[in-house]
């Protein structure tokens, strides 16, 4: 049997068992059940994954599932990457969300180990394997639909918690529909003009399709998978929704759902479609490097520390679609080998960013489950308690600032080195546009490291500003087991990131990339792990740190000792004068003045006696996102205002309505008559 | 990793490790001359060292493991960069691992480290220290890379022995507008990284005005010791990749004996007049506003982005 289907079918088989079994099984063995038996999904998807990777291809045809067109499967090299990316993420969440859902009633809530959430979190875990393995318009629908609803129930599963939870869930409802919409009318816009609705069928038939059907299907698919990725700026649900859900829930959502986004633009844009014109290309190109500088620019000042992360997110996913958008465009110049090399670069991104994503997410969690707050300012001292918690996070936050040792380092060094080559590609546009992105690239650089040395140093390192913090205690063994399997993800991608050079290269043939471009590249690929050695760079800085460290110990002279902190003779210093993360981000708000546009207010009280005398001093101060403030609210007014409007046309009146029914008939006779 | 290649790279991180002190020193030197002071002498920072590696080993309360490895990973990271950067001959020991964006990601990740350090003690100073700190890097890297980008699209390489070598082989790439633009922007950027003026003051006591000084506060003894051999190494390291990437005369291309040796007389040379020039600069300059750095990056910054458009459109 195909190992392709063999995993498929063995990720259906627990996805169903475990949804029973959340229905079924008492409360107490629940979570435990369900959790393993997600799990295993998780470990089929993956290895399904990597099969396809691995070169075994599969493609079926369920007739009987779906009424008049059925369900089309196939599982390709490309689908393989997103499958086993996909499938990695809910093994790790789910062994995690094994503790955490058990004990998540931290705060008088009923915890997730209800029936509800626990019947979601395989659903949800299911289309993520789902979505990659359609393979007709109407089946990834479907799936894309599954996945949509059965993230945004988990994102309100805690909607008791606060207003925020459900406001959240209203911006997702609505953005996640308009986004289902338009891929809705673009793929089935390319169907009716292919005349068919399977992917195959449609990429036969894409060279005949009118160039202005296929801008306008891709503008269409760009805008809806565009907003899942998170791209500005169609981001703004996701720094709303990510961090509400449950954190093992967040994790699949920012590390494996917004993945699908850049699959579904890839497989259309440059598979279906086979790449196109260069507008398009350059357009995503634009809005990925927009992306990464304005994710991370908020991710810079955010308090929150999911928040955080989730911008951080909508950084990583500019970066990928910078790679996509440079993949199309040398594509479409001729230069086939640099379109593999840019593809393959988003692709490990995707990979390394899921991995060093689900590590941060799961840490946040355990922090939220230990303290109960996820607002920077109010953390500190977490190193003490939660030493492990600490250690892992430090090495999710390494991969994310993207430096040495870290995860993301390999990949970000890699659209680099694609971006370079790029010198050669013809066209005014072309050569204003990449220095463009390589500059968003390197800002968006050097702002993580920023955004992860607060996430760290304020956030775990320092003294608990606040006693939840100062209680804190490292979660049970389960959400370190699930963290940890993460943690081998990273540690695997910042050191060795060259083993997946050659299954890189076979995903990168299957999305339209082939001929003799994909196999030089991933001649290119493979030779990855020689051309950039991680392993002698971190593992020889390393070595130096443990070799200094023992000759340190030899030259010094007795053993450490304590010593008070300097505190300018004033007396003992208090949490209270530490530096928090709001201060931490205080000279970059700064800096970013113009761009972030922040609110503060000063309150200032006096007393009644005099004016000179203070009795209190407020202040606040909130970053909202810009995009969001300038350019949702006017819509969202005009909306309103349109609906206050046309409130005069409807005015209870049965013979009115009759009137427009007859009218609305009338018209369409009219239209169709002057079409025929 | 052959044995020559091992040897030119042990070479250059001895260099480095017993010249960095010097070069720190001979910097002092310059500047208490040029001020009218007759200046601590050459030597001074050695017998800093010294003197601070007797004293004993302090754990100021509450700092963890994040305080006492930062020092380690700042010096290791110099001598890995010293180690990989062509200084001296371009056949260092780690081959392709010499990468331009590699060897800069380190030096960031031990800046990184020393600003978890000034966090993790939990005092105002550290905390403003890291974050003033943290807020340069992280205007400075963009450049740093963009730089980079502009002196490796003609090479096709962020490959550090291949840049050097393109430029002593063709000098005349050297003078391009690129190169000289990505130059300035550079040096801009060395400076801000290195805690010089008009940046950060080395001097400073004043502690409103600190970055660099504020951050490592707490540190003393042995530990200190490390930090301001890790700082000065940084220096050397940073002022001899701008000398190796803007005039590398002198380099040995070949792993000769003569030639080696030759290259790293010049190495030498070439630090102390570079490091000599930055004093003599310092003494008419003065620090700038915290909140004017951003601008002095900005335009750097601006310069390295001319530097790529340019090195795309005179192509």
């Amino acid at each position: 049997m195909n190992p392709v289907a063999l995993g498929l079918a063995v990720a259906s088989a627990a996805g169903a068992l475990a949804v029973a079994a959340a229905l079924l099984a008492p409360a107490r063995v629940r979570v435990a059940l369900v959790g393993v038996l997600t799990a295993v999904l998780g470990a089929a998807g993956m290895a399904a994954g990597g099969a396809a990777l691995a070169g075994h291809i599969f493609t079926a045809h369920v007739s009987q599932l779906l009424p008049l067109a059925g369900v089309y499967l196939a599982v390709d090299a490309l689908s393989g990457v997103f499958l086993s990316v996909g499938g990695a993420v809910v093994l790790a969440a789910s062994v995690y969300g094994i503790g955490y859902f058990r004990h998540s009633g931290h705060n008088g809530h009923s915890g997730g180990n209800g029936r509800a959430i626990q019947v979601l979190w395989p659903v949800f875990a299911f289309s993520l394997v789902l979505v990659p393995a359609a393979a007709s318009v109407s089946t990834l629908l479907v799936a894309w639909e599954l996945m949509a609803v059965s993230s945004l129930l988990l994102v309100v599963s805690e909607h008791r918690r606060s207003a925020q939870v459900r406001s959240a869930g209203v911006w997702y409802a609505v953005m996640t529909h308009l986004g289902l919409v338009t891929i809705l009318i673009g793929l089935v816009w390319l169907a009716s003009a292919a005349r068919t609705e399977t992917f195959a069928g449609i990429a036969a038939a894409a060279p005949g399709i009118s160039p202005v059907v296929r801008g306008g299907v891709f503008v269409l698919v760009l805008a809806g998978f565009g907003s899942k990725a998170g791209m500005v700026p169609l981001h703004a649900w996701l720094p709303r929704a990510h961090p509400e859900a449950p954190s093992p829930a967040s994790a699949l959502m920012s590390a494996a759902m917004v993945n699908l986004g850049v699959y579904g633009l890839v497989r259309v844009g440059l598979d279906l479609l086979g790449g196109g014109s260069r507008w398009w290309w350059l357009l995503v190109l634009l809005l990925g490097s927009l992306s990464a500088v304005y994710g991370i620019l908020q991710a810079s000042v955010a308090n929150d520390l999911k928040r955080l992360l989730a911008y951080s997110t909508v950084e990583n996913l500019g970066l990928i679609l910078v790679g996509v958008g440079a993949a199309g465009v040398f594509k479409d110049s001729g230069f086939p080998v640099l379109a593999a090399l840019a593809l393959a670069a988003a692709l490990l991104h995707t990979m390394t960013h899921a991995a060093f994503k689900t590590l941060l997410f799961l840490g946040a969690g355990s922090v939220l489950h230990a303290t109960g707050t996820r607002d920077l300012d109010d953390l500190g001292g977490l190193r003490a308690r939660m030493p492990v918690t600490t250690g892992l996070f430090a090495l999710g936050a390494l991969g994310a600032a993207a430096l040495p040792g870290g995860a993301g380092f390999p990949s970000e060094w890699l659209l680099l080195q694609s971006l370079i080559h790029g010198l050669v590609v013809p066209g005014v546009t072309v050569v204003v546009l990449l220095p463009v992105a390589v500059g968003a690239i390197a800002l968006s650089a050097g702002l993580a490291v920023a955004a992860f040395v607060k996430a760290l140093g304020t956030g775990f390192l320092a003294k608990s500003r606040t006693p939840a913090a100062e209680h804190a205690h490292e979660p049970p063994p389960a959400m370190l087991a699930g963290m940890g399997l993460a943690a081998l993800a990273c540690a695997g991608f910042a050191l060795v990131p060259g083993l997946v050079g050659p299954l890189l290269g076979r995903a990168v043939a299957a999305a339209g990339l082939g001929g003799a471009g994909a196999d030089q590249a991933a001649g290119r690929l493979s030779a990855l792990g020689s051309t950039l050695s991680p392993l002698l760079v971190v593992g020889g800085a390393l070595l130096l740190v443990v070799l200094l460290r023992v000759l340190m110990r030899l030259v010094a002279r007795g053993p450490r000792r304590a010593a008070p902190l300097w505190d300018c003779g004033a007396g003992p210093l208090t949490p209270r004068m530490e530096y928090t993360a709001t201060s931490f981000a205080e000279p970059l708000q700064r800096v970013f003045d113009n761009v972030l546009a922040p609110e503060s207010d000063l309150d200032v009280t006096a007393y009644t006696e005099s004016a000179y005398l203070v009795e209190r001093v407020a202040y606040s101060r909130a970053v909202p996102d810009r995009v969001e403030h300038r350019l949702y609210t006017p819509v969202i007014g005009a909306v309103r205002r349109a609906g206050t409007a046309s409130r005069a046309l409807a005015n209870g009146s049965v013979h009115r309505y009759l009137g427009y029914g007859f009218a609305s008939v009338i018209v369409l006779l009219l239209v169709l008559a002057a079409a025929q | 990793m052959t044995t020559s290649s091992v040897v030119i790279s042990a070479l250059q991180v001895t260099l480095v490790l017993a010249g960095a002190p010097l070069l720190t020193g001979l910097m002092r030197q310059v500047r208490a001359r040029l001020e009218g002071r007759a200046g601590g002498g050459v030597l001074q920072p050695w017998r800093d060292v010294r003197k601070l590696l007797r004293k004993a080993r302090l754990d100021p309360e509450g700092t963890g493991p994040a305080f006492r490895t930062a020092p380690l990973i700042g010096v290791a990271a110099a001598i890995m960069a010293a180690a990989a950067i062509p200084l001296a001959a371009t056949g260092t020991a780690l081959g392709s691992g010499a990468d331009l964006i590699a060897v800069i990601g380190l030096l960031t990740l031990a800046s990184a480290m020393l600003a978890l350090a000034g966090l993790d003690t939990a005092t105002a100073f550290g905390g403003m220290g890291a974050s003033r700190e943290m807020t340069i890097t992280a205007l400075a890297e963009p450049t740093i890379l963009m730089a980079v980008f502009a002196l490796s699209t003609r090479i096709g390489s962020t490959d550090l022995p291949a840049i050097v070598t393109a430029g002593i082989t063709d000098g005349a790439r050297l003078a391009s507008p690129a190169s000289l633009l990505a130059a300035v922007a550079l040096a801009v950027v060395v400076l801000a990284e290195t805690g010089r003026l008009p940046v950060d003051n080395p001097a400073t006591h004043l502690e409103l005005t600190m970055v660099h000084e504020a951050m490592v506060l707490e540190y003393s003894g042995p530990d200190l010791a490390l930090v301001e051999l890790g700082a000065s190494m940084r220096l050397a390291v940073l002022l001899g990749l701008w000398a190796s990437l803007f005039a590398p005369w002198g380099i040995a291309t070949t792993a000769g004996a003569a030639a080696v040796v030759l290259g790293a007389g010049v190495f030498a040379a070439k630090l102390a007049l570079l490091g000599a020039a930055l004093a003599a600069g310092e003494v008419f300059t003065a620090k700038l506003r915290l909140f004017r750095v951003p601008e002095l990056l900005a335009g750097s910054f601006l310069l390295a982005v001319l530097a790529v458009t340019a090195s795309f459109f005179l192509n």
